[in-house]
């Protein structure tokens, strides 16, 4: 592989990898705190559909409709993840059923709206997403510059800032430490005094928020209107992420990344000897096969929360 | 309430709510329920309630043609259920399911009675191996199921998309070539008493399927030992139950299901394999099925002809202005509800005793 071509590929990968990472990051926010949450699908149509909707509604008013567009699909991703907390805290639901529903849910509401808006299946182009910088100083750094400074989306950078954050919040806060505390023992958590209906409400509204965000970062960078296929599956590779990155932020940062190169290998294999013969669907199916392989290798040690997935009783031992 | 009445009752609630859920929506989005009702009586019996138009059955052949695949999918999900799995991986099974049933139907060249049960066999065993790989990861390894489905679910998508394109000489960038008759479910007695709907003999297996899940799972003591390593594990290894087993072989029927779906679609409401943009959503159906339907042979009848109704109302409803996609908003909410069940037998229980103390103050 010529390095030119690596080169070439960082800004599509790193376009792609954004999204990734940061609806993982929510995952990770959810599922430390004791709650699956395969919506994350769902959120992220949620999300790209608001802030698709914002951006096209704005764009003639003011040139940040981007990313007021980017605000609202956080909003959205919030205020759509309630029904997951509300179903799987308050309501006792399987977790795995309701994240169901909120997948199944996205795809009808999403598109519903669209046909009320705007009178069709998608919502109306936008003529202008997000941006692509050249961050200045840092452009002029050997190779590194080259991959991440000249020509990328802003939202790679913001990605980066979340996953040192989560790191952070998680990992080194006392906030931290009853978050994941609820993840692998609840029962434990609120004997020493934490409110673990508080904090699966948190987990899971962060994830809401990530993912919602990823969801318009998805949209906003990729594509040029919402359409039921906007994310396709996106969502699913960021749970994969979560699980091939071993519930870690920076696990997640390097599954990301991977995920992205690979999206971006399909695009440029045919250029690339060794890899020309290989079909785009080897490429498509490769984050899926590898966290499959992930999942076994990892099978057997306790890496992820204990209690992911489990509905709180408090009556529980 | 008594457990069985309960069985019956929490899920009509769920339909219930999920119903009037979808009406204000759509009366909050300025539209009409009323047209949307009359779509969905039109969308499974034909008739018109509110113009004056004759009795059409093409909608019945069409409303069973909807129904069919997601019984299907809904046993999927019920029998790996009854084992304590949740296998989210019909939608896959389904697709490799066609796939197989597209590659027996185009390479094989016999009389109608050997080639068509080919075809029904080849789509049932490919779902069965998609099936077994979850159910063998998750009882040597102890994965996840949900997770490992929800990835053989794309691989499924993908290695679809690849064989239709580059092996079965497309006719266009996503068919294949038509099918020979020998290989296919329809029936033109079927079509024609129902006004040219693509009805065909696809719900002999469909039923099949429905008694042989009963039958297995109710009848039989390897179904006695699913249900026991359902309930609880251990207590069934104690009882020398070969849990792993069980683990590997329900999915593997369970993946027998969607697979057979697979094929009712490919050669019976098509004649052609397709290559697909995404899932088109047969699996996540089958779980509202089997959601609503208990887990039940009966009950999964019901439900899968409850959301072949809903599909089958869709252009319906487009048609009078009210976007189709209400249709997936009532059935996931209508999963919510019953996802959410113990918590509201816990609210109705809390307003009964609520009720029964101010009647007993009413008294005093």
């Amino acid at each position: 592989m010529s390095i030119k071509i690596l080169f070439e590929m960082f800004p599509i990968a790193l376009m792609f990898a954004s999204p990734i990472i940061i609806a993982a990051l929510g995952g990770l926010f959810s599922e430390r705190s004791g709650v699956v949450n395969i919506a994350l699908e769902g959120i992220m149509m949620v999300g790209a559909f608001s802030a698709a909707t914002v951006t096209v509604l704005l764009e003639e008013s003011t040139v940040l409709a981007p990313w007021l567009g980017l605000a609202a699909g956080l909003v959205a991703g919030i205020v759509f993840s309630l029904l997951h907390a509300v179903a799987s805290v308050n309501m006792r639901a399987d977790q795995t059923i309701s994240g169901t529903a909120l997948n199944i849910l996205a795809g009808g509401l999403t598109v519903y709206l669209c046909q009320i808006i705007f009178r069709q299946q998608r919502t109306r182009a936008f003529s202008n997403g997000i941006q692509k910088v050249t961050v200045p100083l840092l452009e002029k750094i050997p190779v590194l510059g080259r991959m991440f400074f000249i020509e990328n989306y802003p939202t790679f950078f913001l990605a980066i800032f979340l996953v040192f954050f989560t790191w952070i919040l998680v990992y080194k806060t006392p906030f931290g430490l009853r978050l994941r505390s609820c993840g692998e023992h609840p029962q434990a958590a609120a004997s020493m005094g934490i409110n673990v209906a508080w904090m699966r409400y948190f987990g899971v509204m962060a994830s809401g928020a990530l993912a919602g965000l990823a969801g318009g970062i998805m949209v906003l960078t990729a594509d040029i209107q919402y359409t039921l296929v906007t994310i396709h599956g996106t969502g699913f590779i960021a749970l994969a992420s979560l699980v091939f990155g071993k519930w870690n932020p920076f696990g997640v940062l390097g599954a990301g990344l991977f995920f992205g190169f690979s999206t971006a290998l399909s695009f440029y294999a045919k250029d690339i000897t060794f890899l020309a013969s290989l079909p785009g669907e080897f490429f498509y199916a490769l984050p899926y096969v590898l966290t499959i392989v992930a999942l076994v290798v990892f099978a057997g040690k306790s890496v992820g929360p204990k209690a992911a997935g489990q509905i709180y009783d408090s009556g529980r031992r | 309430m008594t457990k069985r009445r309960e069985k019956i009752l929490l899920p009509l609630l769920a339909v219930l709510l999920g119903f009037i859920l979808g009406s204000l929506i759509v009366i909050a989005t300025g539209r009409s329920p009323v047209a949307m009702f009359a779509a969905m009586v039109k969308g499974f019996s034909g008739l018109d309630i509110i113009n004056d138009v004759p009795w059409n059955t093409r909608y019945i052949g069409e409303f069973v043609i909807n129904a069919m695949p997601i019984i299907l999918t809904g046993l999927a999900f019920a029998f790996a259920s009854r084992t304590g799995l949740f296998s989210i991986g019909a939608e896959g099974q389904l697709m490799v399911g066609s796939l197989a049933a597209t590659a027996v139907a185009l390479l094989v060249q016999a009389p109608r009675f050997i080639h068509l049960p080919l075809v029904l066999m080849a789509s049932i065993l490919a779902g069965a191996l998609w099936g077994a790989v979850p159910g063998f990861l998750k009882a040597r390894f102890n994965v996840h199921e949900v997770t490992v489905s929800i990835m053989m679910n794309y691989i499924a998508l993908h290695l679809n998309n690849f064989v239709i394109l580059n092996i079965f000489g497309s006719q266009d960038k996503v068919k294949t070539a038509f099918f020979p008759e020998t290989a296919l479910l329809k029936s033109p007695f079927l079509q024609s008493i129902t006004r040219g709907s693509r009805l065909n003999w696809g719900f002999i297996p469909v039923i099949l399927a429905l008694v042989v899940f009963s039958f297995i799972i109710n009848k039989t003591t390897f179904g006695y030992s699913l249900r026991a390593v359902g309930y609880n594990k251990d207590a069934s290894r104690y009882a020398g139950m070969k849990v792993n087993r069980n683990i590997v072989l329900s999915m593997m029927i369970a993946g027998a299901f969607a697979g057979l779906a697979g094929s009712v679609i490919t050669v019976g409401t098509f004649n052609f394999g397709r290559a697909m943009s995404a899932a088109e959503g047969y699996g996540f159906d089958g779980i509202a099925v089997a959601l609503v339907g208990g887990n039940e042979a009966s009950g999964i009848l019901f439900a899968g002809m409850l959301f072949g109704m809903l599909k089958s109302a869709q252009p319906l409803m487009q048609s009078q202005g009210i976007p189709r996609e209400i249709a997936g908003i009532i059935q996931a909410s209508i999963v919510l509800f019953v996802a959410m069940r113990y918590g509201i037998k816990m609210l109705l229980e809390r307003f009964k005793k609520q009720q029964a103390v101010t009647a007993d103050g009413d008294r005093a």
